[in-house]
């Protein structure tokens, strides 16, 4: 669901055909279009475009409510050990269903929620333990909670999965077909065939991309995929789990070490100044102390050898590890809002690196005027892009509603490095770092991105060498010294690029005395006596000269020595549920991680006896937990991190050590999926009176024009999405002769049904209209694509790829003028994937 | 600019022999024929480079084969990868033409304030140019501390030590060696509108 993967991810798309040629396995695809996966699938059940969470949520319905989820020890088993199931809610929690639609704690505006109620039931604090741990984890130590109550007989009312019960009660195969537009018959024959093919023997994977995150409740829709999958025993276990197929090379790398505002490298969250933040101490207490009790109880070493990454030698204990000097943010400042403020004239400068948002940003004119009020611009990228180029020739130029010698925007192009240009690595959507090596100097003055940074790096500390202001001293202190080693660069013409090697040894951490490579992160300390830039990739370089993600020995099925999975080479994520509560696989089909009673622990007693059973994975797979923890072992109340956690909590970064069917923290719009309408959509919410997610992110400013609900001007639905041929908004992919001509023009999918309606021609033009912008495209009208029919209601829908601008061999009006800037509320993700528009045949300003 | 297919023909030139989708795809050729010779086309002769698929996050495999002239000629799957096999999709298998390409850009261009035209600039001019708007634009904009909500409807004054006048933007297609030193660079200065494709 939610991706198009035989078009979007077609290498990786070999794996499931694969399965089903030669296996059996059954592949479904639920998406709004007919498309090349739905072709290749068993079967094809069309939704609208954001209804899938009514369908999910009718899953989740359909699988507690079945005689063998009910009957079949394996499901009970799993799910009383390894979620939340049976742990009890704060009685004061409300559910939709008894507020029409919001959860408890909605503020009186309406716009946010404060979540006290949806907190767990505890037994008291545990007596206060002794510290001599650290002097960051002895405070911890000191607010650790008591444990959460339980039922693990599943019948107290406010038990987890009975509010499961009670929230998608009306979540029916019926409900399905009049929300999502499909039969009860197509529903329940997914539903059906995700629980036949789930249990001991048996485990089923949901699989989505950007269908599902480019929504307002976006979070919200792989929350209720990850549900599914925890009450169907499909989590920890080969075969399971929620895959997110990702976009970018390493766009799961720059989200793990973050070039994003909220995060520090290895999801660590940024010091904010609207929290406790205002010293580490606080900051650490603030994030880690509701962490504490799972692996994040290590919060204090990630964060310090953060800091000791960042300003080296400068950082110490005194000074707190220069924390004082690290910047805070005050607000959103995800790339919605900062083009919003650009255009606004509050941002001067602006660094675009390998990003094309003329083209490729939501409301995508709006973004392309904001580049117009700034002071000066840098642009590193091999093409001139639409961004690059703005001020010469883009629709605002054209049109006259800029003028480019008003445009007082100071450009600058750099030219790029190709990947085969230089060195380094990316992280995959399976989290496997893998090395690329060096094949060529890129031409003339083209650099690696590295490069770019590094040397203006250099220069700015050159620039603030003699600044004693505190302001400065972050910049002043930075460790910042990457020089290549005369041998990484001896084959080159270009001498001055910084050590790849030498960033990725300090990502990795070191001890900070003799510099060697922390082997792994269990070595970190939380005394400065270890620097460390994301300690999830600790052990990626286990010691000097040896690069894990350059490993290149593939096997016939984990290969362990292939790259470097993250984190310690754990392919499968909390994979101690692999096994069943007493640690013995639930099947010999499905075997990974399991307790060996008999084997050497490494360890002795007391008396000097071996010390006898650990976890083992014959394939090599690096194991999720505590490694001699006996599952049966049961945890220390006044305790952090791995000794607080029993034998049979798998969900280690859980502070609870659950899978959560409820979440209790972490989300700002409530603990459970909830149907919710699209912002822009075409139909009233049928199941409560809460038409859309209350607190989603909503910028009603000048320029970002949002329709009403059923607005009469805009009665279409349109999604926007990728075609195998181009690369997001075209950079990569539309200079490329070869691919340019494979797809040349952008093109509408239309319905026969709208066609006739509309008079639209195969191959014709038509126009796109929002209240944002215009646009027009070649027709293709085709089957692939059915008007739904919801609640009586015909609604249609159109398919829109977005990868073209005025740039580039393969030129087209840019899909992302027509779209809006609006968000969901946990990511300020945009909702590119449903939004409403008209349509009409011919061309625009009425050419035919 | 409309591309004509001469036009394509000219740009491909460079490729020829370069990679079998160009054979297949552009040149006229006899497909049965290019097919057959493809099955069994040896790799383009010359020293072979490990590298990774740019598009992505499937994480193909890729060889990157260089001439003695140390000249990137082909570019194809990597046969050992677990994950692609060898195979590669319709980008992956064009990802020569991203290197070698006769309009990608090599030098610096330069549009000043207010210009209708790109000039060409030395590298080393913009590095110093762009390092200076840089200082400068901080140095102005730079904020010790802030008046923030207190949660009680009044304000409280934190230190932030940032700016809201620079922002960045990166792709998801870099490294993340210069993921890290982007985040660390950019904190250092302070800025905090810094933001990423993996938003998107």
């Amino acid at each position: 669901m939610g991706s198009n993967m035989a078009e979007c991810h077609p290498v990786a798309f070999r794996w499931p055909l694969k399965a089903r040629t030669d296996h059996d396995a059954v592949l479904m695809h639920v998406d709004p279009r007919f498309t090349r996966t739905s072709a290749a699938c068993n079967l094809h059940v069309p939704i609208r475009a954001g209804s899938d969470i009514a369908f999910l949520g009718a899953l989740i319905k359909f699988v507690i409510n079945s005689k063998r989820w009910n009957e079949d020890p394996f499901f009970r088993e799993y799910v009383v050990n390894y979620t939340n199931a049976a742990t009890l809610v704060n009685p004061e929690f409300r559910d939709t269903e008894e507020l029409d639609g919001v959860f408890s704690g909605l503020a009186p505006d309406g716009k946010s929620y404060a979540n006290a109620t949806w907190s767990y039931q505890r037994n008291q604090a545990p007596p206060k333990a002794k510290g001599g741990v650290g002097p960051f984890s002895d405070l911890l130590l000191q607010q650790v909670p008591g444990r959460p109550k339980t039922d693990p007989t599943l019948q107290d009312p406010n038990c987890v999965l009975q509010i499961v019960r009670k929230h998608y009660a009306r979540y029916t195969p019926d409900l399905v077909e009049k929300v999502c537009g499909c039969s009860a018959e197509q529903f329940l024959k997914v539903a059906q065939t995700m629980l036949d093919n789930s249990g001991r023997d048996k485990t089923a994977n949901i699989t989505y991309a950007v269908g599902w995150t480019q929504h307002t409740v976006g979070v919200q829709i792989i929350r209720a995929a990850a549900m599914l999958q925890a009450l169907l025993g499909n989590i920890g276990r080969p075969g399971g789990g929620v895959l997110a197929l990702r976009g970018h090379a390493t766009i799961q790398g720059s989200t793990d070490i973050a070039t994003l505002y909220h995060s520090l490298p290895a999801y660590l969250n940024m010091p904010d100044g609207r929290k406790k933040h205002d010293s580490l101490k606080e900051f650490i207490l603030t994030e880690a102390g509701p962490l504490a009790t799972s692996y994040w109880g290590n919060y204090p070493k990630f964060a310090v050898s953060y800091l000791k990454a960042q300003f080296g030698a400068a950082a110490t204990a005194e000074n707190d590890y220069g924390y004082d000097y690290h910047p805070k943010i005050t607000g959103d400042h995800s790339h919605m809002p900062m083009m919003l403020d650009m255009a606004a004239g509050k941002i001067k400068g602006f660094f675009v690196m390998g990003q094309n948002p003329a083209v490729g940003g939501q409301n995508a004119r709006l973004q392309r005027k904001a580049l117009a009020k700034l002071d000066w611009m840098v642009v590193r990228d091999y093409f001139e892009t639409e961004t690059a180029a703005f001020w010469r020739n883009s629709p605002e130029v054209l049109s006259g509603e800029l003028k480019t010698a008003d445009i007082k925007t100071e450009v600058f192009f750099l030219p790029a490095a190709a990947v085969a240009e230089m060195e380094g690595s990316f992280t995959n959507t399976q989290r496997l770092l893998q090395q690329h090596d060096k094949a060529a100097d890129p031409p003339g003055d083209a650099r690696s991105d590295s490069w770019f940074t590094y040397q203006l790096g250099k220069r700015l500390q050159k620039m603030y060498a003699d600044s004693a202001s505190n302001l400065d001293w972050g910049i002043k202190n930075l460790a910042w010294d990457y020089e290549p080693e005369a041998k990484e660069v001896a084959p080159w013409r270009i001498k001055d690029e910084p050590s790849a090697y030498k960033v990725l040894k300090e990502i990795n951490g070191v001890t900070v005395a003799d510099q060697k490579p922390l082997a792994t992160f269990a070595n970190l300390k939380e005394d400065g006596s270890t620097a460390c830039g994301a300690w999830i990739y600790t052990g990626v370089i286990p010691e000097d000269g040896k690069n894990n993600a350059a490993r290149r020995k593939p096997d016939q099925w984990i290969s362990p020595n292939w790259g470097f999975a993250w984190p310690a080479n754990r392919h499968i994520m909390y994979n101690r549920a692999s096994a069943d509560s007493q640690g013995k696989p639930w099947s010999e089909a499905k075997k990974l991680v399991f307790w060996d009673p008999d084997a050497d622990s490494g360890t002795k007693d007391p008396a000097g006896n071996t010390v006898r059973g650990k976890w083992v994975a014959p394939s090599g797979e690096g194991i999720d937990f505590q490694p001699t923890k006996a599952p049966t072992m049961v945890g220390k109340d006044a305790a952090l991190g791995f000794d607080w956690l029993s034998g049979n909590d798998a969900f280690i970064m859980r502070a609870d050590g659950k899978a959560w069917l409820f979440a209790p923290a972490g989300l700002v719009d409530g603990p459970l999926p909830t149907h919710y309408e699209p912002y822009e959509s075409p139909v009233a919410n049928r199941v409560y009176r809460q038409q859309s997610n209350p607190v989603a992110k909503v910028w009603r400013t000048e320029g970002n024009v949002y329709h009403g609900v059923a607005d009469p001007k805009y009665p279409i639905v349109v999604s926007t999405y990728r075609v195998t041929e181009h690369h997001l908004s075209g950079t990569m992919s539309r200079w490329l002769p070869w691919l340019a001509e494979l797809m040349p023009e952008l093109f509408c999918e239309v319905s026969p049904e709208l066609a006739a309606e509309k008079g639209i021609r195969n191959a014709g033009y038509v126009t796109i209209v929002t209240a944002r912008g215009e646009i027009e495209a070649r027709a293709l009208v085709t089957r692939r694509i059915k008007p739904f029919v919801i609640d009586g209601k015909k609604v249609h829908e159109i398919g829109l790829p977005w990868h073209w601008g005025w740039q580039g061999n393969a030129k087209g009006d840019v899909a992302n003028d027509l779209s809006a800037m609006v968000g969901d509320p946990n990511v300020s993700i945009h909702e590119g994937k449903v939004f409403t528009c008209d349509i009409r045949a011919g061309r625009k300003g009425g050419r035919s | 600019m409309a591309i004509s297919r001469r036009k394509f023909l000219k740009i491909t030139s460079g490729a020829i022999g370069g990679g079998v989708a160009a054979e297949i795809g552009i040149l006229n050729v006899d497909t049965a024929a290019a097919a057959a010779k493809a099955g069994k086309a040896p790799i383009k002769s010359g020293r072979q480079v490990a590298s990774i698929c740019p598009y992505c996050a499937v994480g193909c495999g890729q060889i990157v084969t260089v001439s003695d002239a140390g000249e990137i000629v082909d570019i194809q799957g990597n046969p050992d990868s677990p994950i692609n096999q060898g195979t590669l999709c319709p980008k992956g298998a064009a990802t020569y033409q991203l290197v070698k390409n006769e309009q990608r850009w090599s030098t610096v261009k330069y549009r000043a304030p207010g210009s209708d035209r790109w000039e060409e600039r030395p590298l080393e001019w913009a590095m110093s140019r762009i390092a200076e708007l840089t200082k400068k634009t901080r140095d102005a904009n730079f904020n010790e501390f802030q008046d923030l909500p207190d949660g009680k409807g009044g304000t409280v004054r934190k230190r932030v030590m940032n700016t809201y006048a620079i922002a960045s933007l990166g792709g998801a297609t870099m490294d993340n060696e210069w993921n890290y030193l982007h985040q660390k660079l950019m904190h250092a200065l302070g800025v905090v509108y810094l933001e990423n494709q993996a938003r998107i």
